[in-house]
Order: C-alpha cells, then structure tokens, then sequence
C-alpha cells in the first residue's frame, strides 16, 4: 500500500505525479541497466539530554533528499540531491547514469508494490508522542531514580532520542513502495564514585514506537536502576583473567557474538567477492549440533525490525545457521541477482546520500533446553558474561572481539567475584563449534544496537539464551 | 542583528577557480547565515550562532580492473544554536529552502523555550574571538576527472595485484576528492569562513595461503593531491600488509614490551585526548581527572596541539564558536599543561577557552631519536601491533583490554604473525611506561606521532 503521507511529505511539494516519475525512471533506467532505484526519504529527529539533573540541551534535525543509484552488471553509479525537485533529479540520474553508455529517453510506467502483512509497526510520528514538557519530565524520573539508588552515584546522564522516517523507493522496474518508520531510544550512563575510585555503568532501550514506550511496565525507571547497578558491580571488580578458559554469555546483549563472528561474515556482498572467511561454505557444519541462528527484520516493533528493506522488498526470517550447518546469506538485489538468488529483504542504507548494502536486522539464536543455572553449576573454571560494550570483525580472517562491560569469575560452579572488563577474541567460523550447552532463556536485547559498515549506521537487534563456551580467549590483565 | 563593521570580517575566500566549483558561492552562504541570525535575533533570541556548511565530492571505486561505484557527493547544511537567557536550542537542517530556515530557526527557539536554565551556557568570551587569521593552505582543488580518477584506481589496484602472486582478490581501490567550504556568524558581530580540500587514493587486497585468507590495505590522505603517496605505491604497500599477515599464529599468554605502529600509537594518544577533553573533566568521567600538573607520561614525553599548521588535515585557524586556536603544548616534560576546552567547559571548571570547540586539532607527539628499525632492536624481543579491533578501552578508568594483530619479535626481527590474541593494561600505568616514541610519524590524520613502545603489556592468547 502507497502511504499518503509519503506521497505528501515526499512527491507533492515538487509536484511529482505518476507522468514525472514516468519520465524519470526513463531517463535513468531502461535499456542495458540492470537495477537501481530513486530513494527518497524525509526524516526528523530530535534529542533531549539531561546532565547535572536539568535538561540543558536539546536538538532538532530535518533531512530530505532523493538518492539515485544506478546498477549494471557489478557497477554501481550514484548521486543524491537535498533537493527534492525534477530538474535536479534529472542532473543526479545523469550522473549515476555515466556508469553506462548513452542517455535514455522513454518512460517506465510506475505501479505500487502491495504488502499482503500487517504492519509491524504505527506510522505515527514519535516526535509528537509527547508533549515536550513530557519529555523532560521523563529524563527527571530517569534522573531521580538513578540517585535515589545509591548514595555513590555522583553524575547522571540521560538522553532521549526520536526519529520519524518516511520513505519511498522507486525501482528500476518502477514498483514503488513506502515505509514510514519511527525510532525511540532512551539511554543513561551513570558515574558512581568510593574511596576514590569512580566506575560507570550504562543501560537504555527503545524500539520503533512511541515514547510511551517508556512509560509501560517501569521501563525508563529499569534503565537507570541497570545502569546504577551495572557500575556499582564495577566498584568491586577485581583484574580479570588472561588467556584461554570457558566463557559462559547471559542471554540478550551478548548476542554480538553472532551479530560479529557470524553475521557479518554470511552478508551477502563479501560472499559474492568471496572475501568473508565464509565464502563457499553453504552445507558445512560451522557450528554446535542444536545451534539454530536467524536473521529476522519481521519482528514487531524492534529496533532492528523494517516493513520493507531500503530497497522496498519486504523483511523476512532468514536462517543463516540451521541445526550447526551454513544454510544462507543475508542478500539485497544486485549481490543477490549476481550469486543467481534472491534478495532477502536485507538491502539497506544509512540515509538517501549513502548507497544500500547487505545488511542485518535483528539477529539471534534460538533457545535450547539447558537451566541457565545448571549451565553455570558446570563450570568448574571460567568466565560469565553478561554484559558488552561493543564488537568488531575482521571479514576476512574472520576474528572477532566483543567487549565485556559486567563480568564474574566462575569458581566450581559458583558465580564467586566480579572481574573488570574485559576483550574476548575469537575466531568466526570456529567459536560457536565450541558451543557445550545452550540455555533455554532466549532473549532479545533491550533495543540500543547500531551497527557500522563502510562509515554507514544502521540500527540493528541481537539475541541469544545463555551459552556455555569451551574455550575462548579472554583479555585480561592476570595470568590464569 | 547585524555584522558589526569595525570588526573586519577576515579575508574571504578566494575567487572560484572552476576547478572542483563549488555549487554555493561563499557570498550566499553568508548571507544565509546572516539571514539565520537575523530570524533567530527577531524571534526573540538573546544571542545565536550559525553555521551552514556545503560541500562536493567524488569517491570512485575499481574492483578487479573494473570501475565499482561512481559516487558523486554534494551536501549541504545549516545549523544553528540559540540562546534565551541561559536557555539553549539547537536545530539543523539540510533543506536550503527558505521556509526550511524559518522552520529550522522556529525549532530551535521553540526547544529553548523548554530546556532548562543552565548558568554556564553561552557564548565565547569575545576577547578570545579570532579576528584575522593566517591562510592555512588548506584549499587545493584537484581537477581530477571521473576517468582520470579510474585510470589512478585501476593503477593502484594493479600494482598491488603485480607485487606478490599470492594477492588473489581484491576488495578495490579508490580515488577521492572533496571540497568544503563553511561560513560561521554569531549575533557578538563574528563571521569567518574558508575553503578546504581532502583527497585520497586507496587499497584493499585479499592474500590467501594454505592456512586460509588474510586482507589488509593502504592509503594516503592530503590537502593536496600532489602531496599524495605515488598510486603504484599505495597499491604495493597494500600487497606487503597483506601478504605478510599470511600464516597468523596465536600467542601463549605472556607479559611482554609492546610496540604501536605509528596508527596503532594514534589511538592511545586518541585517548589521551579524549581523557582531557572538556565534556570527560566536568563529567568526572577520565582516567586524567584533575591531572594538570601531573606527570602523566615519562620525563622526556612532550606533546603539543598545532592547529594552525599549514596544510595539515586536522588545521583550522578558529574552533567551533570562533574562538582562536593557536599552537600550544599540552604535555611538556611528561606533565599535563592544559585541557583541551571549548567555553562552556572553560566555564564549567573555571578556566579559560583554548580553542577547542570541534575537539583537538593535530595533537603532535614529539618524535625520540630512533626510527622504526631502531625501536624494534630497543624492543629486542616483544609484539609488534599492527591492528587493533574492538572498543575494548574504559574512559573512566583507563581499563584496556583489546584484540590486536601484529607481528612477534625477537632480537629486533620480525619472526612471524600473530592475530587472534588481545593486549591489556591500563592506560595510565601504559602512558608511564612508554619507552620511546620513534622518528617514524604518520602524519595522515588528526594526531601525528611515531611508533611508540611500552615497556610491558599482558598479552592473552592461548
């Protein structure tokens, strides 16, 4: 279904009906052109953020733009414009199009594509969910909270963040598709300080909705108590382990693991190049018997989840990794029509000045039937963490580091003291072979994931149950 | 609100030359600027500060001999802050419409009609205002065509394929060019702006070994492009970092001298200038809290930040709010001298503005007196980092822990690569013990220092 909204926000003001755009996708597409598309996207977003316990700081934004890309072969020509109007989208299709030979002239008749499932979230603008008052309202509550936890907590900042997004994506077959997508965020970070030593801790959440969000079911107060517990565990730590041992993951945020040893490298782009360490391993067991990991964009209301793909094909689940054995890529439209596939609705970009790529969603495993306390009780040495900062990949090689932000010695079975963050290393297509036992808790994160690639943010989802380990490297600072 | 017109506005920039032509001539953009500031003064603003800002580009990349992406680039904005009192609003747009000013100008006094006071918000001292400036040679147009562009892409890339036989794929090579210009006003009668370029040619290659595959990449990075590494020497470089990761072994966990590479030795001195930042002393969020004065690297460590040095990426003759910057030490015999602080954080903890809003500007190690082969032998036997990954270093404590690759080394020679291990320490205690600082300096980006060896890091591996 063709949203009004998107057809006024984006195609009204320059007077584009179906005749302009007609001509345009003539002009741009046609004869020898293998695909592309005319992206246009309007998004508003604001952020709040409190500090010293007033709200002292506060932004608006307004972009809109039209991004034209045009495909042949593995060639990819593109040029955007911030200004929504015929004469200069005729200038930018020009030159993408120099990708190709001689200009076009005809027309591509323009249809909308339809979408047979309901939405997975309200096209309303979060912006306006609340009233500004409100707002500010919320991050005091956050701010209260967190002090009124623990007298140690000497610094609290919050910030609460909305995105209204509307886009329309003209193809080169001229099937057009729009999404209005909103986003919310809250975070807090808070600084605790005895006898000197300061430590902080950081929570937040959010997800394509409203912000009363985080009004329901305690969620904005949730944040700062995590936040305050989080770093008055840090208060305690002790200087964490090096070396190889057994690493158990809690269940939720963890599951950058998959997001880094193996997501990235099953995206469909490094496949086709063959750069991902990855590449042609489709059929192989690259993982535990039992270990089941999807790419899923159809999730309602996470911050990973889309209608539709920035390319206009609808999200699905994926499953990259059934039962231990490489089952698929994650694909948008040209790496997927040169492996000889299809797009899985996983082509996206940062905004119409950047052009799309293969990307993650929400990505997560799917839970076991282990007592997440009986996989603890099984440790008789090692590391639970539960708790990360961020992580990274090398494609190629295909090690990957995520960072511990809460983690505990593991003694006889016993969670015994907390240790300081730590890196853990590891190698992609080996880790999860290494996976012992998996807990039956499956859980998303909270919503607060972005993930890069090539300078692009886009926000993603994680998720996994607890996770038993047997062996990976840990970067602490005392020998084991 | 108007320019004042005894303060002379600075030299503008000079005449379009046609060459990479700018789509904004710098007399419209200020001129949207002191439009800006006049709506935002005429809604009722105490004082305003502008910026609109325009750039052009062109990225090009080739894979395997053939062009991958052509990509033309030309952004625009304007932004804006706002103040009632000592209540603040900002907004930004990248609509030059005349109702997106409006609109924009509306929604940032609309928010500081509900952000709450705050007594340290405002504008710089106008005494630290920069009222005439030094060209700083940062403007260089490089005529450089879509197929001029190709044809340096497709060099690169093959003269990486030519250097070794094991570089059997490619990720690409790239050619870039931008131009920016920005104007910057505020309602204390400031204008200033200038015209800037950045250019630069890379190189991702794959090797591949019985053991399985390795990438790495090189690149180069100017004002100006004849200050640009030779193409077929990028591309060979890539082919040497990539070739020599091949056969990458883990190490036992030890304690062991590291020694940063010159761009793995940039991101500790990053977080050095993070941890004296402004926002990270009144936060109470560094590992460097309250350390003026103190000896927070060895004796013989000086450090100083140049932003008016010609030519250099991280340049700029005035900071965010238009306040002067000038070369000045900030480690001087291992002691720390100064924050780095734009004025809200000078207010903030008393002290004076130094030039910082936008962050520091090449933060400069001073090199030691041995090149990289004369670090290796000082080093004798230890790890050579070369990469690091993850975001694995804690701000507030100095907690590092971080996955790296590199080399082992014994008697001053390369022995053979390691990957798949972390080092960790802690900043404070690393910065301590740093031994040397050697003659090699990477000068392609906004901090410029040489290698850097610390005496002793905890390596984990197996």
């Amino acid at each position: 279904m063709i949203d009004r909204l998107a057809q006024q926000t984006l195609l009204d003001p320059a007077g584009l009906g179906e005749s302009e755009l007609s001509a345009l996708l003539g002009t741009t597409f046609g004869h020898g052109i293998d695909g592309g598309d005319c992206y246009f996207q309007f998004s508003s977003q604001e952020g709040w953020s409190l500090e010293d316990g007033i709200v002292k700081s506060a932004s608006f934004n307004i972009e809109r733009g039209v991004g034209i890309r045009v495909v042949r072969g593995e060639q990819t020509g593109f040029a955007y414009s911030d200004d929504i109007a015929m004469p200069a989208m005729l200038e930018a299709a020009k030159t993408a199009r120099s990708i190709a030979s001689a200009g076009q002239s005809g027309r591509i008749a323009v249809a909308s594509r339809a979408s047979s499932r309901p939405a997975l979230y309200a096209p309303d603008n979060p912006l306006d969910s609340l009233g500004e008052q409100a707002k500010i309202d919320l991050l005091k509550e956050v701010d209260a909270v967190a002090r009124a936890e623990d007298s140690r907590v000497t610094q609290v900042m919050c910030s609460l963040a909305g995105v209204h997004e509307v886009v329309l994506v003209l193809n080169a077959r001229g099937e057009m598709t729009t999404d209005v997508r909103p986003l919310v965020r809250l975070n807090v970070q808070v600084i605790v300080e005895q006898g000197g030593r300061r430590e902080s801790g950081t929570s937040g959440g959010g997800g394509r909705h409203g912000y009363q969000y985080f009004r329901e079911d305690g969620r904005a107060a949730g944040y700062a108590r995590e936040a305050v517990r989080q770093a008055l565990v840090n208060l305690d730590a002790r200087d964490a382990p090096a070396g190889s041992m057994k690493v158990v993951l809690g269940p939720g945020w963890p599951g950058i693991l998959l997001h880094e040893a193996i997501g990235h490298g099953l995206e469909g782009d490094f496949n086709r190049k063959g750069t991902s360490a990855f590449s042609g391993r489709i059929g192989e067991q690259v993982a535990a018997k039992g270990i089941t990991i999807v790419d899923d964009g159809t999730l309602e209301g996470r911050r990973g989840s889309l209608n539709v793909d920035d390319e206009g094909n609808p999200t699905q689940q994926t499953v990259l990794i059934e039962d231990g054995v490489l089952r698929g890529y994650m694909q948008d439209e040209m790496n997927a029509r040169l492996m000889g596939t299809q797009s899985t609705g996983n082509g996206r970009r940062e905004s119409y000045a950047r052009l799309p790529m293969p990307r993650m969603t929400n990505t997560y495993m799917l839970g076991g039937d282990a007592d997440p306390e009986e996989i603890l009780a099984s440790v008789d040495d090692g590391l639970y963490a539960v708790n990360f900062g961020g992580g990274q990949v090398d494609i190629t090689s295909g090690k990957f580091v995520f960072s511990a932000s809460e983690a505990y010695r593991v003694e006889k079975g016993k969670v015994t003291y907390p240790v300081k963050g730590a890196t853990l290393i590891g190698n992609g297509p080996d880790v999860l072979t290494r996976v012992s036992m998996i807990g039956n808790d499956m859980k998303l994160d909270s919503g607060v994931g972005t993930c890069g690639k090539e300078g692009q943010g886009v926000p993603v989802g994680v998720g996994q149950p607890t996770l038993r380990i047997d062996g990976m490297t840990v970067g602490g600072t005392q020998a084991a | 609100m108007s320019t004042s017109p005894e303060r002379a506005i600075p030299e503008p920039v000079s005449q379009e030359d046609g060459v990479q032509a700018l789509s904004h001539s710098p007399d419209s953009l200020q001129t949207r600027v002191q439009r800006t500031l006049e709506a935002a003064r005429a809604r009722g603003a105490s004082d305003v500060q502008a910026v609109v800002s325009h750039s052009v580009g062109l990225e090009l990349g080739v894979r395997k001999g053939e062009i991958e992406t052509l990509e033309h680039e030309r952004d625009q904005s304007l932004s804006l802050i706002v103040y009632f009192g000592q209540s603040k609003g900002a907004a930004s747009t990248t609509d030059f419409s005349d109702q997106a000013l409006i609109d924009t100008v509306e929604a940032a006094c609309r928010i500081a009609r509900y952000t709450e006071p705050d007594p340290y918000a405002g504008m710089p001292d106008p005494a630290f205002k920069a009222s005439e400036w030094d060209d700083l040679d940062l403007d260089h147009p490089w005529g450089c065509s879509a197929a001029e562009a190709t044809e340096l892409a497709r060099t690169i890339e093959a003269a990486g394929f030519a250097a070794d036989e094991r570089i059997e794929n490619s990720e690409g090579a790239s050619v870039s060019t931008r131009r920016a210009i920005a104007f910057l006003g505020d309602s204390q009668g400031f204008m200033g702006g200038y015209r800037s370029t950045r250019h630069s040619l890379s190189c991702a290659l794959v090797a591949r070994d019985a053991a399985g595959m390795q990438r790495d990449y090189a690149y180069s990075v100017a004002r100006h492009a004849g200050d640009l590494t030779a193409a077929e020497q990028v591309g060979r470089e890539a082919a040497e970092r990539t070739v020599r990761r091949l056969g990458g072994r883990k190490l036992s966990t030890r304690n062991c001298p590291v020694l940063f590479a010159p761009e793995m030795a940039r991101t500790l001195i990053g977080s050095f200038t993070r941890a004296i930042a402004g926002p990270s002393q009144y936060r109470e969020s560094s590992f460097l809290l309250n350390a003026i004065g103190e000896n927070v690297f060895p004796g013989w460590m000086q450090i100083e930040e140049r932003p008016q040095t010609p030519r250099a990426l991280g340049s700029a003759p005035f900071d965010g709010e238009g306040v002067r910057t000038r070369n000045r030490p900030l480690i001087a015999d291992g002691v720390l001298q100064s924050y780095t602080l734009d004025s809200y954080a000078a207010r903030r903890l008393g002290l004076e503005a130094t030039g910082n809003a936008g962050g520091a500007r090449n933060v400069t190690v001073a090199p030691g007196d041995k090149d990289f082969a004369a670090l290796l032998a000082e080093m004798g036997t230890g790890f050579l980092v070369t990469e690091l990954i993850g975001q694995g270093v804690n701000p507030v404590t100095g907690d590092y822990s971080r996955g790296a690759a590199g080399f082992w080394v014994e008697n001053g020679e390369l022995q053979y690569p390691v990957e798949e291990i972390t080092i960790a320490g802690n900043l404070k205690d690393m910065f301590q013990r740093m031994a040397a600082v050697g003659t090699d300096v990477d000068r392609r980006g906004n901090i410029h220092t040489g290698s850097i060896l610390v005496e002793s890091m905890m390596v984990a591996g197996d």
